[in-house]
């Protein structure tokens, strides 16, 4: 089974990789681009087949690893 | 007096650490991360600079999980002493045994130079040795330097007295100027600035002495 992990910073944090992209955007003549907001996919190939148990499992690795909750969220789907 | 330091694959400052420490008085022993238990009778452990596990994920993450690190959890739980310098201080709040994160310069680059701090508070062991809003230079090298805090936890180290320096020109976007803090306890020091490169002449200057002297006369008299 596939897991997909989104690793985004909360919002509220500023995201100085992220204005950057914005900047370098703007400097290449796209316009309108408001904020941008950079993050990770993380995807993973698990073992098991319930998509339950997966999930359980994922969201217990976010919160011990793949995101540091003090300043991101994370959203999983599992594929 | 017994101090330790730790050694991730990719740290790079653990010698110059331990040498500091050495100079101070202290015994110093060498750990390796895949250790899952301190020397018998360490009174502080340091974490040291460098780029422990190439910064994969997160700086300190995966140093954070190691089986070293649950032991070093447990010692500070214990009250024991804690030494986190750059990589060092990235581990202790990845660890969540110091709060708030460091997160990449607001600059976006690599900052690599002298700095002068302000000492906050002298009411710790790290900082006895110097004076309440002395200025001392001591230098950064990091990239992910910027500590992030939300107001109310800016506000309770601040009155709580547990921001121990601050930067005068701020180098990386730091909260509230900060370079460094304590947990509640005051045994767990975590700074980005790295003393233990301002330790004796040759470094061209030795502000970062006091810290380790302190901290090993205190604790050899406990």
């Amino acid at each position: 089974m596939k897991a997909r992990v989104h690793v985004m910073l909360k919002d509220g944090v500023l995201d100085p990789q992220g204005q950057a992209v914005a900047h370098a955007l703007g400097a290449l003549g796209f316009e309108g681009v408001g904020e941008v907001r950079q993050g990770k996919v993380i995807d993973l190939d698990l073992a098991g087949t319930d998509r339950a148990a997966a999930e359980a499992q994922v969201r217990e690795m976010c919160e011990k690893l793949l995101a540091n909750t003090v300043i991101e969220r994370y959203d999983i789907e599992i594929g | 007096m017994k101090a330790a330091v730790l050694v991730f694959p990719g740290s790079n400052c653990d010698r110059d650490l331990a040498v500091a420490f050495r100079n101070a008085g202290a015994e110093v022993s060498m750990v390796w991360h895949k250790d899952d238990a301190l020397p018998e009778g360490v009174d502080v452990v340091g974490i040291p600079g460098g780029f422990s596990f190439g910064d994969y994920l997160r700086c300190g993450a995966i140093a954070a999980r190691s089986p070293i690190t649950r032991a070093v959890i447990e010692h500070t739980h214990r009250g024991g002493y804690a030494l986190g310098i750059c990589n060092g201080f990235q581990v202790l709040t990845e660890t969540g045994i110091l709060p708030g994160a460091l997160m990449r310069n607001a600059g976006l680059k690599f900052v690599c130079k002298p700095v002068d701090l302000t000492v906050e508070t002298v009411d710790s062991a790290f900082t006895a040795g110097y004076a309440k809003g002395q200025g001392i230079t001591i230098p950064i090298a990091h990239h992910d330097g910027n500590y992030v805090a939300d107001a109310d936890l800016v506000a309770r180290l601040r009155d709580e007295d547990r921001i121990t320096f601050t930067y005068r020109d701020n180098p990386n976007g730091s909260v509230a100027d900060i370079a460094g803090i304590l947990s509640e306890n005051r045994r767990v020091l975590g700074l980005m600035p790295h003393p233990e490169r301002a330790a004796e002449p040759a470094h061209g200057g030795t502000d970062g002495a006091a810290l380790f002297r302190s901290l090993v006369g205190a604790l050899a008299l406990a």
